[in-house]
Protein backbone atom coordinates (compact mmCIF):
# COMPACT_ATOMS: atom_id res chain seq x y z
CA UNK A 1 0.00 0.00 0.00
CA UNK A 2 1.15 3.51 -0.72
CA UNK A 3 2.52 4.78 2.62
CA UNK A 4 2.80 8.39 1.49
CA UNK A 5 -0.91 8.39 0.74
CA UNK A 6 -1.60 6.98 4.21
CA UNK A 7 0.41 9.82 5.69
CA UNK A 8 -1.08 12.74 3.74
CA UNK A 9 -4.57 11.31 4.20
CA UNK A 10 -4.73 12.78 7.70
CA UNK A 11 -3.71 16.23 6.49
CA UNK A 12 -6.20 16.96 3.77
CA UNK A 13 -8.51 14.32 2.40
CA UNK A 14 -9.51 12.98 5.84
CA UNK A 15 -8.30 15.69 8.21
CA UNK A 16 -9.88 14.67 11.54
CA UNK A 17 -11.10 18.16 12.43
CA UNK A 18 -11.63 19.98 9.16
CA UNK A 19 -13.14 17.13 7.13
CA UNK A 20 -14.23 14.33 9.46
CA UNK A 21 -15.15 16.85 12.22
CA UNK A 22 -14.17 14.39 14.96
CA UNK A 23 -12.89 15.40 18.38
CA UNK A 24 -14.28 18.93 18.29
CA UNK A 25 -14.60 19.20 22.08
CA UNK A 26 -10.85 19.42 22.83
CA UNK A 27 -10.44 21.40 19.59
CA UNK A 28 -12.77 24.18 20.68
CA UNK A 29 -11.56 24.20 24.26
CA UNK A 30 -7.79 24.18 23.80
CA UNK A 31 -7.29 26.30 20.69
CA UNK A 32 -7.39 29.68 22.43
CA UNK A 33 -3.69 30.21 21.67
CA UNK A 34 -1.11 28.71 19.31
CA UNK A 35 0.94 27.06 22.06
CA UNK A 36 -2.06 25.46 23.75
CA UNK A 37 -3.32 24.15 20.43
CA UNK A 38 0.04 22.72 19.42
CA UNK A 39 0.61 21.20 22.86
CA UNK A 40 -2.74 19.45 22.74
CA UNK A 41 -2.06 18.35 19.15
CA UNK A 42 1.31 16.83 19.99
CA UNK A 43 -0.06 14.99 23.03
CA UNK A 44 -2.85 13.55 20.89
CA UNK A 45 -0.38 12.64 18.12
CA UNK A 46 1.70 10.63 20.57
CA UNK A 47 -1.37 8.76 21.80
CA UNK A 48 -2.55 8.12 18.21
CA UNK A 49 0.79 6.74 17.06
CA UNK A 50 1.17 4.56 20.15
CA UNK A 51 -2.33 3.18 20.21
CA UNK A 52 -2.47 2.62 16.44
CA UNK A 53 0.81 0.70 16.47
CA UNK A 54 0.00 -1.49 19.47
CA UNK A 55 -3.53 -2.20 18.28
CA UNK A 56 -2.29 -3.20 14.82
CA UNK A 57 0.26 -5.45 16.53
CA UNK A 58 -2.34 -7.14 18.72
CA UNK A 59 -5.29 -7.14 16.33
CA UNK A 60 -4.65 -10.79 15.44
CA UNK A 61 -4.94 -12.06 18.99
CA UNK A 62 -7.75 -9.84 20.29
CA UNK A 63 -11.06 -11.70 19.93
CA UNK A 64 -13.67 -9.65 18.07
CA UNK A 65 -16.20 -9.51 20.89
CA UNK A 66 -13.85 -7.85 23.37
CA UNK A 67 -11.98 -5.62 20.94
CA UNK A 68 -13.50 -2.35 22.18
CA UNK A 69 -12.55 -2.88 25.87
CA UNK A 70 -9.09 -4.01 24.76
CA UNK A 71 -8.66 -0.88 22.60
CA UNK A 72 -9.84 1.35 25.43
CA UNK A 73 -7.35 -0.20 27.87
CA UNK A 74 -4.50 0.36 25.39
CA UNK A 75 -5.55 3.96 24.60
CA UNK A 76 -6.05 4.80 28.28
CA UNK A 77 -2.56 3.51 29.08
CA UNK A 78 -0.98 5.78 26.48
CA UNK A 79 -3.00 8.75 27.71
CA UNK A 80 -1.91 8.11 31.29
CA UNK A 81 1.71 7.97 30.15
CA UNK A 82 1.33 11.34 28.38
CA UNK A 83 -0.42 12.73 31.44
CA UNK A 84 2.37 11.70 33.83
CA UNK A 85 5.19 12.78 31.53
CA UNK A 86 3.65 16.21 30.91
CA UNK A 87 3.00 16.69 34.60
CA UNK A 88 6.65 15.94 35.31
CA UNK A 89 8.42 17.85 32.53
CA UNK A 90 6.05 20.55 31.20
CA UNK A 91 4.06 21.54 34.30
CA UNK A 92 2.89 24.91 32.96
CA UNK A 93 1.47 23.43 29.75
CA UNK A 94 -0.06 20.62 31.79
CA UNK A 95 -1.84 23.19 33.91
CA UNK A 96 -3.32 25.09 30.95
CA UNK A 97 -4.53 21.96 29.21
CA UNK A 98 -5.70 20.50 32.51
CA UNK A 99 -8.68 18.20 32.18
CA UNK A 100 -8.31 17.88 28.40
CA UNK A 101 -5.26 15.61 28.66
CA UNK A 102 -7.09 12.77 30.48
CA UNK A 103 -10.01 13.40 28.12
CA UNK A 104 -7.91 12.31 25.10
CA UNK A 105 -9.13 8.84 26.15
CA UNK A 106 -12.59 9.65 24.87
CA UNK A 107 -11.40 11.63 21.85
CA UNK A 108 -13.24 9.91 19.03
CA UNK A 109 -10.33 10.32 16.59
CA UNK A 110 -8.24 7.91 18.65
CA UNK A 111 -10.83 5.16 19.00
CA UNK A 112 -12.05 5.91 15.48
CA UNK A 113 -8.63 5.27 13.91
CA UNK A 114 -8.14 2.17 16.07
CA UNK A 115 -11.43 0.69 14.90
CA UNK A 116 -11.44 1.90 11.29
CA UNK A 117 -7.77 1.60 10.40
CA UNK A 118 -5.37 0.00 12.88
CA UNK A 119 -7.40 -3.17 13.47
CA UNK A 120 -7.47 -3.91 9.71
CA UNK A 121 -4.04 -2.81 8.51
CA UNK A 122 -0.38 -3.66 9.01
CA UNK A 123 1.71 -2.26 11.85
CA UNK A 124 3.70 0.06 9.58
CA UNK A 125 0.62 1.48 7.83
CA UNK A 126 -1.05 2.02 11.19
CA UNK A 127 1.98 3.81 12.57
CA UNK A 128 2.03 6.12 9.55
CA UNK A 129 -1.71 6.65 9.68
CA UNK A 130 -1.42 7.59 13.36
CA UNK A 131 1.36 10.08 12.62
CA UNK A 132 -0.54 11.62 9.67
CA UNK A 133 -3.82 11.89 11.55
CA UNK A 134 -2.06 13.28 14.63
CA UNK A 135 -0.13 15.89 12.67
CA UNK A 136 -3.26 16.81 10.72
CA UNK A 137 -5.02 17.34 14.04
CA UNK A 138 -2.05 19.38 15.33
CA UNK A 139 -2.02 21.48 12.16
CA UNK A 140 -5.72 22.28 12.40
CA UNK A 141 -5.36 23.16 16.09
CA UNK A 142 -2.35 25.33 15.30
CA UNK A 143 -4.17 27.28 12.58
CA UNK A 144 -7.24 27.71 14.75
CA UNK A 145 -5.10 28.69 17.74
CA UNK A 146 -3.11 31.22 15.72
CA UNK A 147 -6.25 32.83 14.34
CA UNK A 148 -7.95 33.03 17.73
CA UNK A 149 -4.85 34.35 19.46
CA UNK A 150 -4.20 37.06 16.84
CA UNK A 151 -7.80 38.25 16.66
CA UNK A 152 -8.80 37.56 20.26
CA UNK A 153 -5.86 38.81 22.28
CA UNK A 154 -3.80 40.72 19.71
CA UNK A 155 -0.80 38.49 20.30
CA UNK A 156 1.12 35.71 18.66
CA UNK A 157 2.92 33.01 20.67
CA UNK A 158 2.29 35.08 23.78
CA UNK A 159 3.87 38.30 22.39
CA UNK A 160 1.38 41.14 22.28
CA UNK A 161 1.55 43.40 19.25
CA UNK A 162 -1.34 45.72 20.06
CA UNK A 163 -2.12 47.70 23.18
CA UNK A 164 -5.20 46.65 25.12
CA UNK A 165 -7.52 43.83 24.22
CA UNK A 166 -8.39 42.14 20.96
CA UNK A 167 -11.86 41.00 19.98
CA UNK A 168 -12.39 39.08 23.20
CA UNK A 169 -15.21 36.90 21.97
CA UNK A 170 -12.69 34.91 19.93
CA UNK A 171 -10.98 33.63 23.09
CA UNK A 172 -14.35 32.55 24.47
CA UNK A 173 -16.41 29.58 23.37
CA UNK A 174 -18.63 31.33 20.76
CA UNK A 175 -15.57 32.63 18.94
CA UNK A 176 -14.18 29.10 18.83
CA UNK A 177 -17.31 27.91 17.02
CA UNK A 178 -17.16 30.79 14.52
CA UNK A 179 -13.49 30.30 13.78
CA UNK A 180 -13.88 26.54 13.34
CA UNK A 181 -16.96 27.01 11.16
CA UNK A 182 -15.22 29.44 8.80
CA UNK A 183 -12.12 27.26 8.68
CA UNK A 184 -14.20 24.23 7.64
CA UNK A 185 -16.01 26.35 5.03
CA UNK A 186 -12.67 27.51 3.65
CA UNK A 187 -11.36 23.96 3.41
CA UNK A 188 -14.53 22.82 1.64
CA UNK A 189 -14.14 25.65 -0.84
CA UNK A 190 -10.52 24.71 -1.50
CA UNK A 191 -11.47 21.07 -1.97
CA UNK A 192 -14.03 21.97 -4.63
CA UNK A 193 -11.70 24.01 -6.76
CA UNK B 1 -3.86 -13.34 9.88
CA UNK B 2 -6.63 -15.50 11.31
CA UNK B 3 -8.64 -13.97 14.13
CA UNK B 4 -8.69 -15.58 17.53
CA UNK B 5 -12.24 -16.96 17.94
CA UNK B 6 -14.37 -15.21 20.57
CA UNK B 7 -14.66 -18.05 23.03
CA UNK B 8 -15.06 -17.26 26.72
CA UNK B 9 -11.59 -18.56 27.52
CA UNK B 10 -9.94 -16.45 24.78
CA UNK B 11 -11.75 -13.29 25.77
CA UNK B 12 -10.82 -13.57 29.46
CA UNK B 13 -7.27 -14.51 28.63
CA UNK B 14 -6.62 -11.73 26.10
CA UNK B 15 -8.14 -9.00 28.27
CA UNK B 16 -6.17 -10.21 31.29
CA UNK B 17 -2.90 -10.21 29.38
CA UNK B 18 -3.51 -6.75 27.88
CA UNK B 19 -4.44 -5.29 31.25
CA UNK B 20 -1.39 -6.79 32.88
CA UNK B 21 0.86 -5.44 30.14
CA UNK B 22 -0.72 -1.99 30.51
CA UNK B 23 -0.29 -2.11 34.29
CA UNK B 24 3.38 -3.03 33.94
CA UNK B 25 4.06 -0.14 31.51
CA UNK B 26 2.20 2.35 33.68
CA UNK B 27 3.93 1.39 36.90
CA UNK B 28 7.25 1.78 35.11
CA UNK B 29 6.37 5.30 33.89
CA UNK B 30 4.93 6.17 37.30
CA UNK B 31 8.19 5.28 39.04
CA UNK B 32 10.25 7.36 36.60
CA UNK B 33 8.05 10.46 36.75
CA UNK B 34 7.25 10.36 40.47
CA UNK B 35 10.16 12.49 41.60
CA UNK B 36 10.05 15.13 38.83
CA UNK B 37 6.32 15.59 39.49
CA UNK B 38 6.86 16.10 43.22
CA UNK B 39 9.77 18.46 42.53
CA UNK B 40 7.84 20.58 40.02
CA UNK B 41 4.78 20.93 42.23
CA UNK B 42 6.95 21.97 45.19
CA UNK B 43 8.83 24.43 42.97
CA UNK B 44 5.57 25.97 41.80
CA UNK B 45 4.41 26.55 45.39
CA UNK B 46 7.78 27.92 46.49
CA UNK B 47 7.89 30.26 43.46
CA UNK B 48 4.51 31.66 44.41
CA UNK B 49 5.63 32.19 48.00
CA UNK B 50 8.86 33.80 46.82
CA UNK B 51 6.91 36.36 44.79
CA UNK B 52 4.91 37.66 47.74
CA UNK B 53 7.41 37.71 50.60
CA UNK B 54 10.99 39.01 50.93
CA UNK B 55 14.02 36.73 51.04
CA UNK B 56 13.77 33.81 53.42
CA UNK B 57 16.09 30.96 54.31
CA UNK B 58 13.69 28.32 55.65
CA UNK B 59 11.34 26.01 53.79
CA UNK B 60 7.98 27.76 54.36
CA UNK B 61 6.23 24.75 52.98
CA UNK B 62 7.50 22.54 55.81
CA UNK B 63 6.67 25.13 58.48
CA UNK B 64 3.14 25.67 57.13
CA UNK B 65 0.21 25.69 59.52
CA UNK B 66 -3.52 25.92 59.05
CA UNK B 67 -5.73 28.67 60.42
CA UNK B 68 -9.48 28.28 60.59
CA UNK B 69 -11.64 31.10 59.22
CA UNK B 70 -15.46 31.29 59.25
CA UNK B 71 -15.55 28.11 61.39
CA UNK B 72 -15.87 26.03 58.24
CA UNK B 73 -12.74 26.63 56.18
CA UNK B 74 -9.09 26.81 56.94
CA UNK B 75 -6.27 28.51 55.04
CA UNK B 76 -2.67 27.42 54.76
CA UNK B 77 -0.21 29.95 56.15
CA UNK B 78 3.47 29.72 55.21
CA UNK B 79 5.76 31.60 57.57
CA UNK B 80 8.91 33.00 55.93
CA UNK B 81 11.82 33.04 58.35
CA UNK B 82 15.25 34.58 58.24
CA UNK B 83 17.80 33.40 60.79
CA UNK B 84 15.01 31.72 62.74
CA UNK B 85 12.71 34.74 63.18
CA UNK B 86 9.52 35.17 61.22
CA UNK B 87 9.72 38.12 58.84
CA UNK B 88 6.57 37.61 56.81
CA UNK B 89 3.66 35.31 56.12
CA UNK B 90 2.42 33.99 52.80
CA UNK B 91 -1.21 32.87 52.82
CA UNK B 92 -2.78 30.61 50.27
CA UNK B 93 -6.28 32.03 50.18
CA UNK B 94 -9.29 31.57 47.95
CA UNK B 95 -12.87 32.67 47.43
CA UNK B 96 -15.99 31.10 46.04
CA UNK B 97 -17.49 34.49 45.13
CA UNK B 98 -15.81 34.71 41.71
CA UNK B 99 -17.82 35.23 38.55
CA UNK B 100 -16.96 31.72 37.40
CA UNK B 101 -15.35 29.23 39.72
CA UNK B 102 -12.96 29.61 42.62
CA UNK B 103 -10.24 32.22 42.69
CA UNK B 104 -7.01 31.11 44.31
CA UNK B 105 -4.49 33.69 45.54
CA UNK B 106 -1.18 33.80 47.36
CA UNK B 107 -0.95 36.87 49.56
CA UNK B 108 2.12 38.04 51.47
CA UNK B 109 1.86 40.00 54.73
CA UNK B 110 4.46 41.62 56.96
CA UNK B 111 4.31 40.79 60.65
CA UNK B 112 2.54 44.13 61.31
CA UNK B 113 -0.27 43.00 58.99
CA UNK B 114 0.52 45.18 55.97
CA UNK B 115 0.29 43.62 52.53
CA UNK B 116 3.52 42.99 50.63
CA UNK B 117 2.24 41.58 47.37
CA UNK B 118 -0.51 39.36 45.98
CA UNK B 119 -0.33 36.93 43.10
CA UNK B 120 -3.16 35.06 41.41
CA UNK B 121 -2.59 31.31 41.37
CA UNK B 122 -5.78 30.28 39.66
CA UNK B 123 -8.81 32.06 38.22
CA UNK B 124 -11.39 31.40 35.53
CA UNK B 125 -12.85 34.90 35.22
CA UNK B 126 -13.88 36.37 31.88
CA UNK B 127 -10.84 37.21 29.71
CA UNK B 128 -10.51 40.98 29.26
CA UNK B 129 -12.79 41.75 32.20
CA UNK B 130 -12.40 39.89 35.49
CA UNK B 131 -9.18 38.25 34.34
CA UNK B 132 -7.59 41.72 34.58
CA UNK B 133 -7.23 41.08 38.32
CA UNK B 134 -3.97 39.46 37.29
CA UNK B 135 -2.64 42.76 35.91
CA UNK B 136 -0.48 45.00 38.04
CA UNK B 137 -2.82 47.99 37.57
CA UNK B 138 -5.31 46.31 39.86
CA UNK B 139 -3.05 44.23 42.10
CA UNK B 140 -0.55 47.00 42.89
CA UNK B 141 -3.08 49.12 44.76
CA UNK B 142 -2.87 46.60 47.61
CA UNK B 143 0.89 46.89 47.95
CA UNK B 144 2.23 48.23 51.25
CA UNK B 145 -1.29 48.93 52.49
CA UNK B 146 -2.21 48.02 56.02
CA UNK B 147 -5.76 46.67 56.28
CA UNK B 148 -6.26 48.50 59.58
CA UNK B 149 -6.61 51.78 57.65
CA UNK B 150 -7.04 50.50 54.09
CA UNK B 151 -10.46 48.85 53.93
CA UNK B 152 -10.29 45.83 51.64
CA UNK B 153 -13.61 46.42 49.90
CA UNK B 154 -14.49 47.94 46.56
CA UNK B 155 -15.48 51.63 46.68
CA UNK B 156 -19.07 50.75 45.83
CA UNK B 157 -19.22 48.83 49.11
CA UNK B 158 -17.62 51.62 51.12
CA UNK B 159 -14.03 50.39 50.94
CA UNK B 160 -10.82 51.77 49.47
CA UNK B 161 -10.30 49.43 46.52
CA UNK B 162 -10.72 50.66 42.95
CA UNK B 163 -12.72 47.94 41.21
CA UNK B 164 -11.88 46.76 37.69
CA UNK B 165 -14.18 48.49 35.19
CA UNK B 166 -17.13 46.25 34.32
CA UNK B 167 -15.89 43.54 36.67
CA UNK B 168 -17.19 44.49 40.10
CA UNK B 169 -18.05 40.89 40.95
CA UNK B 170 -14.50 39.71 40.29
CA UNK B 171 -13.05 42.67 42.19
CA UNK B 172 -15.32 41.95 45.15
CA UNK B 173 -14.26 38.31 45.10
CA UNK B 174 -10.60 39.29 45.05
CA UNK B 175 -11.16 41.55 48.07
CA UNK B 176 -13.01 38.77 49.85
CA UNK B 177 -10.05 36.41 49.42
CA UNK B 178 -7.54 39.02 50.60
CA UNK B 179 -9.70 39.93 53.59
CA UNK B 180 -9.92 36.23 54.51
CA UNK B 181 -6.15 35.95 54.37
CA UNK B 182 -5.79 39.03 56.60
CA UNK B 183 -8.19 37.51 59.17
CA UNK B 184 -6.18 34.30 59.11
CA UNK B 185 -2.95 36.20 59.77
CA UNK B 186 -4.49 38.07 62.70
CA UNK B 187 -5.69 34.80 64.21
CA UNK B 188 -2.44 33.03 63.51
CA UNK B 189 -0.42 35.81 65.14
CA UNK B 190 -2.26 35.46 68.40
CA UNK B 191 -1.31 31.80 68.72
Amino acid sequence: MNQLKNFTNGFFRENPILVLVLGTCPTLATSSSVLNGLGMGIATTFVLIGSNTVIALLSGIIPDKVRIPAFVVIIASFVTIVDLVMQAYTPSLYETLGIFIPLIVVNCIVLGRAEAFASKNSVLSSFIDGAGMGLGFTMALGILGAFREVVGSGAILGHKFIKGDGILVFILAPGAFWALGYLIALVNRLKKS
Amino acid sequence: MSKTPSTFRNMVLSLTIISMGAAACLSFVYVITKEPIAASSLKKKLDAIRMVVPDFDNNPYEDAFKVAVDNTDSLEVYPAKKDGTIIAYAVNTYTKLGFSGNINLMAGFRTDGSIINIVVLEQKETPGLGAKMNESAFRDQFRDKNPTEFRIKVKKDGGNVDAITAATISSRAFCDAVQKAYVAIQKGDRK
